[in-house]
């Protein structure tokens, strides 16, 4: 038999005793993944609707030469690569994609069929060895998010709060938390010290070692969560921005 | 020499992988002599494993006033005196030593403020002397022991169960067995054996014990003409589940009574009170499980017969931090939350104070060449083991026997090995094969665990004991009329014909022992004769075979040194 | 009585098959129980590994359902006992008979691993903060279950060149010892493979001690790998330091 082994073991793609409905488990991640993919590229390459006073799109952030005076394309496209490689190269994401897109391997305990297997030992998935200095660059974002952010609250005709604001902070609160809650930094933070006690700073080390696990531990929720905000507060502005909707000032 | 099976030469052949073997192993090798540990389990799975709540050495981290000495009489005290002192000396003075060394292979025990080694209170022990890994010090142990032991070098023969010690004369030379997973035979001829192969649980219905529990070292050395002594010394540790039935004897840790845990009766009542109100719950285990039993017989017991345990006043995070295994346990497997609620718990078969007669500074038996420690052995513990002194036990006599050992090892030449008693051993294996049929090896074990259940418990008296020992002469009978199905490929079911041979020897030297000993004192209680007796208290029970009858010796506790019987007269 | 049927693999490495046998329902039942109920009256020689029945020894490792777990901590009531209850043996090791696998290459990766080392002069205290740790990973019982389930040994048999996540978990308790000064990033990076690890977490799920064997032990160790092999920074650190202390 080719499906399974010696002792009458099954073996092959999808193959398994589980009885549970295995593949559902990266349904939900094929969907939002997806709809997240196709709705970046098209707002990415759309090139407009992403400023409406005081309000940047985080697809848009840091703007780089909106008046087109060097570069002909959409301005997202010269900074997404920061943010796409940090998630890109995230512990979490590469969990998750290798598993619902690669299926490698597609559930727990279910066959594969396939002979061979690099993992990260060879190109390209060993590039993911550089996910700290995506981390890098994944801080300097979210300076320039958080600038945007406060400048949400400097309306034309002065101080402001609304909507867009609102969702704009809440936005870069959940990315930072996101991003702070990385495992390369909770590595550099404290988790390369063997012994806290007995290093210089290791007690305060331990501290922020601490709380970064505590906000790693639930990595993957801050993950999906700032995803699909950052997704929506695109979304909202450029509904504002093209005026399909109004922004509700609050105050 | 037999070139009929496998076979592998060796100085120093061990039998047992727990704490005392490994131990053991480690000293030997240490000795610059070849070492082989053979077990019935895979390496690191030996009852050590499960041990829990901690390992006993007066080191004073938490309590400054601790010493040996007050090691040696709570020892002493707990043993109710029929211990050997010499060995209670050596193992409350070397204890410590014995955990730092631990400490230095990678263990890793729960700290003090300070950074030393956390110790806690357990029954028995006038100070908090338990040093632990939350309740699970034996893992820590066994996987420091062995990682130790893998790293110096030694072969592990796993899976591999010795059916016999083979003797040139008077001495031994090597050991008989079987290839768990293939059924083959093997021969291993060493100049010394240590005997570690732990305790003898299985033998009773209730028991916190592994299958691997079934005497079977000191059915051995019986066999090849060792002394078996104290075997009327059976510990029922107070507190095991009850409830559900397939959990029935599992282990509550005594550091759940340790860190604060109240017993009760179903009319809520702190019954501890009535029995030891000056230890309470913290009494030594024969108190506090004769208290349990005797509030279930006089109706006072749970639903599922057994006393309410509860440590829910604690809060919650410090319970499943000091107690994640109890927490896991009693939720995963019987719906309780021991931080909201009270456990069950009821007596459960535990322990062995008895075991093989050895000398305490070498371990070696009346056999030259035959060394023995750990549970298998007898003497430290006398009437009543405290809490965590097996484990320390494992640690210093262990490393005793195995530099005894090793030691002997080196001096000694190989002795022959007879080819006719080899062909015995395996005619003997293999007969249950050959019988068309016959009885089946798991009702006789069914029914030897109800007699000695029914008729060596906690409580004994004389027509119980007497009864017990001619049902058991029935169940030798069946034994020989056994008959096992399938192939010598992995068959537990043959494998459990042979263990069940030990458990009947060791059950019938525990009965003639019990009988024997007409008092009460620690463990062993007798209806017929409740009271403790100095008379007694001078005597020990010797077990040797004669011919092949089971002969049963008085010899006179060994008389204490001064300076000793001035540390018991303080009062503490 | 209630009864449930318990599909049990029989056979050897010359073949085999599930095989029926019913079983009566005891309250609180585990799987271990009804395959000793089965042993103990039906099937005298039907091979099972066990201990201690309290989920501290490893020993009673399979495929319950096709999801390897320890038997002695799967309740019966938890599976739906309307429907044959399938137990397999683990798939990741060679077959010795009925449930019992071969596990002893897990033996010969530990041996690789160098054991603990204290660093020259160290006073024999430790604070219960670096303690914490590295007890996580010393609760490791070797039930082999994460090793069955991780497809890198199960469906891609690197047994040569990974050492799976147990050695992982075993490499983090020595390597984040407090008192350890031995160095395993090489060992980890060249023969046990941690870049095999695509950090899918498998390993992490049928953990009976819940040992957060991916975010505790494994990415922490992949970015220790990273420290020394691949980040040019602390390589360049690593090295003017290295010159500037003989
Ligand atoms: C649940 C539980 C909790 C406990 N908690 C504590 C505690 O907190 N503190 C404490 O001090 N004590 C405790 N104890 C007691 C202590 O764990 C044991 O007494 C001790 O582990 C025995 O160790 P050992 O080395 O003598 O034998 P074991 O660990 O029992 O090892 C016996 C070895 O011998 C091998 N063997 C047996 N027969 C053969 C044979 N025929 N051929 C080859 N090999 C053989 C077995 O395979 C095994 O490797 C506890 C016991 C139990 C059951
Ligand atoms: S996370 Fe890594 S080690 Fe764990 S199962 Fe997945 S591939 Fe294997
Ligand atoms: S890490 Fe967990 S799953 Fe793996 S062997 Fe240890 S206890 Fe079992
Ligand atoms: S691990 Fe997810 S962001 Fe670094
Ligand atoms: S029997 Fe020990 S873990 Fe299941």
């Amino acid at each position: 038999m080719a499906d399974s082994d010696a002792a009458g073991i099954p073996r092959g793609f999808g193959k398994t005793e589980r009885e549970d409905a295995w593949w559902i488990e990266n349904l939900p991640f094929i969907i939002v993944l997806g709809a997240f993919a196709i709705y970046t590229t098209w707002r990415a390459f759309e090139g407009k609707f992403y400023w409406t006073d005081p309000y940047l799109s985080p697809f848009y952030s840091p703007l780089i030469d909106p008046e087109h005076h060097w570069w002909p394309f959409s301005p997202a496209i010269l900074i997404l690569g920061g943010p796409l490689g940090f998630r890109l190269t995230c512990y979490y994401y590469r969990k998750a994609y290798y598993r619902a897109f690669l299926l490698d391997p597609p559930s727990c305990a279910v066959g594969e069929g396939r002979k061979h297997y690099h993992g990260e030992t060879s190109f390209p998935f060993i590039l993911q060895n550089v996910h700290r200095y995506f981390f890098y660059i994944a801080v300097i974002f979210v300076a320039f998010l958080w600038y945007d952010a406060i400048r949400a609250f400097f309306f034309p005709q002065g101080f402001g709060v609304g909507v867009g604001t609102l969702v704009m902070l809440l936005n870069i609160v959940l990315l930072s938390i996101y991003t702070f809650s990385c495992h390369s930094l909770r590595h550099l933070a404290g988790g390369k010290l063997d012994c806290f006690s007995c290093s210089t700073f290791g007690p305060v080390r331990h501290t922020a070692w601490r709380g970064i696990t505590r906000l790693n531990e639930n990595h993957m929720f801050w993950a999906w969560a700032s995803m699909i905000s950052v997704g929506l507060t695109d979304l909202y502005i450029r509904l504002v921005a093209c005026g399909a909707i109004k922004d509700i000032r609050l105050l | 020499m037999t070139s009929k099976f496998e076979t592998h030469e060796l100085d120093v052949l061990i039998i047992g992988a727990g704490g005392a073997g490994l131990r053991a192993a480690i000293e030997a090798l240490a000795q610059g002599v070849r070492v082989g540990v053979v077990c019935k389990s895979l390496l690191g799975k030996a009852h050590t494993v499960m041990a829990e709540g901690g390992l006993a050495a007066a080191m004073a981290n938490v309590d400054k006033a601790d010493d040996w000495r007050t090691h040696f009489r709570d020892t002493m005290r707990g043993g109710k005196f029929v211990n050997n002192w010499r060995m209670a000396q050596l193992h409350a003075q070397e204890a410590p030593d014995r955990v730092r060394e631990l400490e230095q292979w990678g263990a890793l025990f729960d700290r003090t403020e300070n950074g030393d080694i956390l110790q806690r209170a357990f029954g028995g022990h006038t100070y908090k002397r338990l040093c632990h890994v939350g309740d699970r010090t034996g893992l820590e142990m066994i996987r420091t022991l062995q990682d130790r032991g893998v790293a110096m070098g030694f072969d592990v023969y796993m899976e591999c169960t010795i059916t016999r010690l083979i003797k040139d004369g008077d001495r031994i030379s090597g050991a008989f067995g079987y290839w768990r997973e293939s059924g083959r035979f093997v021969v291993f001829k060493a100049k010394a054996v240590v005997i570690a192969t732990g305790g003898i649980g299985k033998s009773w219905k209730i028991t916190s014990n592994s299958w691997e529990c079934t005497g079977d070292g000191m059915a051995l050395a019986y066999e090849a003409g060792a002394e078996l002594m104290d075997m009327e010394f059976v510990q029922f540790h107070p507190t095991g589940m009850v409830w559900p039935p397939g959990v029935q004897g599992l282990l509550v840790t005594e550091a759940v009574r340790g860190e604060g845990g109240i017993l009760r009766n179903k009319n809520g009542e702190r019954f501890m009170e009535k029995y030891d109100p000056k230890r309470m719950e913290l009494s030594t285990r024969d108190v506090v499980a004769r208290s349990i039993y005797t509030e279930v017989r006089e109706g006072r017991g749970t639903p599922h017969g057994g006393a309410f345990l509860d440590i829910s006043h604690q809060p919650a995070e410090y319970v499943k931090r000091k107690l994640p295994s109890m927490y896991h346990q009693f939720k995963e497997l019987a719906d309780v939350d021991i931080t909201k609620g009270p456990m069950e718990v009821g007596p459960t078969c535990h322990y062995m104070m008895g075991g093989i007669r050895v000398d305490a500074e070498t371990g070696q038996s009346s056999v030259p060449g035959l060394f023995a420690a750990g549970e298998a052995a007898a003497g430290l513990h006398g009437a009543n083991r405290l809490g965590g002194n097996s484990l320390s036990d494992l640690v210093v006599f262990g490393r005793r026997a195995g530099l005894a050992a090793g030691q002997y090892a080196a001096k000694a030449a190989h002795g022959s090995v007879n080819n006719a008693e080899i062909d015995d051993a395996e005619r003997s294996m293999l007969a249950a094969f050959e019988r068309p049929q016959g009885e089946d090896p798991y009702q006789i074990h069914r029914d030897l665990q109800d007699v000695m259940h029914n008729l060596v418990g906690i409580f004994r008296n004389e027509e119980d004991l007497k009864r017990a020992l001619v049902e058991l002469e029935k169940l030798k009978e069946r034994a020989q009329r056994m008959h096992v199905d399938g192939s010598r490929m992995y068959n537990p079911g043959w494998h459990l014909s042979r263990d069940l041979q030990c458990m009947l020897t060791v059950s019938e030297a525990c009965t003639h022992a019990a009988l024997a000993r007409k008092e009460s004192r620690g463990a062993h209680s007798r209806l017929d004769f409740p009271k403790t007796e100095d008379a007694w208290g001078k005597k020990n029970h010797v077990i040797v075979k004669k011919g092949t009858a089971m002969a049963v010796f008085e010899v006179p506790v060994r008389e204490l040194p001064d300076d000793l019987k001035q540390i018991l007269a303080e009062e503490k | 009585m209630a009864e449930v049927t318990l599909r049990i693999f029989r056979g050897d490495q010359k073949g085999g098959q599930h095989v029926d046998y019913k079983v009566p329902l005891v309250p609180g039942m585990v799987v271990l129980d009804a395959v000793h109920s089965v042993q103990g009256h039906q099937a005298p020689d039907l091979a099972v590994r066990w201990n201690c029945k309290a989920g501290k020894c490893g020993s009673c490792s399979a495929e319950v359902n096709g999801k390897p777990r320890l038997m002695c901590k799967t309740r019966m009531d938890a599976l739906p006992t309307d429907r044959p209850i399938i137990v397999s043996p683990m798939k990741s090791f060679p077959l010795i008979k009925d449930l019992a696998t071969d596990v002893s290459w897990n033996y010969k990766v530990n041996k690789m691993i160098p054991p603990f080392q204290p660093r020259p002069g160290v006073e024999w205290k430790m604070d219960q903060r670096d303690v914490d740790r590295v007890q996580e990973f010393r609760k490791c019982i070797e039930c082999f279950l994460c090793q069955d389930v991780c497809h890198v040994l199960r469906e891609h048999g690197k047994m040569d060149e990974f050492g799976g996540p147990r050695f992982f978990v075993r490499s983090a308790s020595l390597e984040m010892h407090p008192l350890d000064g031995a160095s395993r990033t090489r060992l980890l990076r060249e023969k046990l493979g941690i870049g095999y690890c695509n950090i899918t977490k498998c390993c992490t799920e049928v953990c009976p001690e819940e040992i957060h064997i991916t975010d505790n032990a494994i990415i922490p160790l992949k970015e220790r790998v990273v420290d020394q092999f691949y980040d040019p920074l602390t390589m360049l650190v690593r090295k003017i330091r290295g010159a500037s202390t003989p």
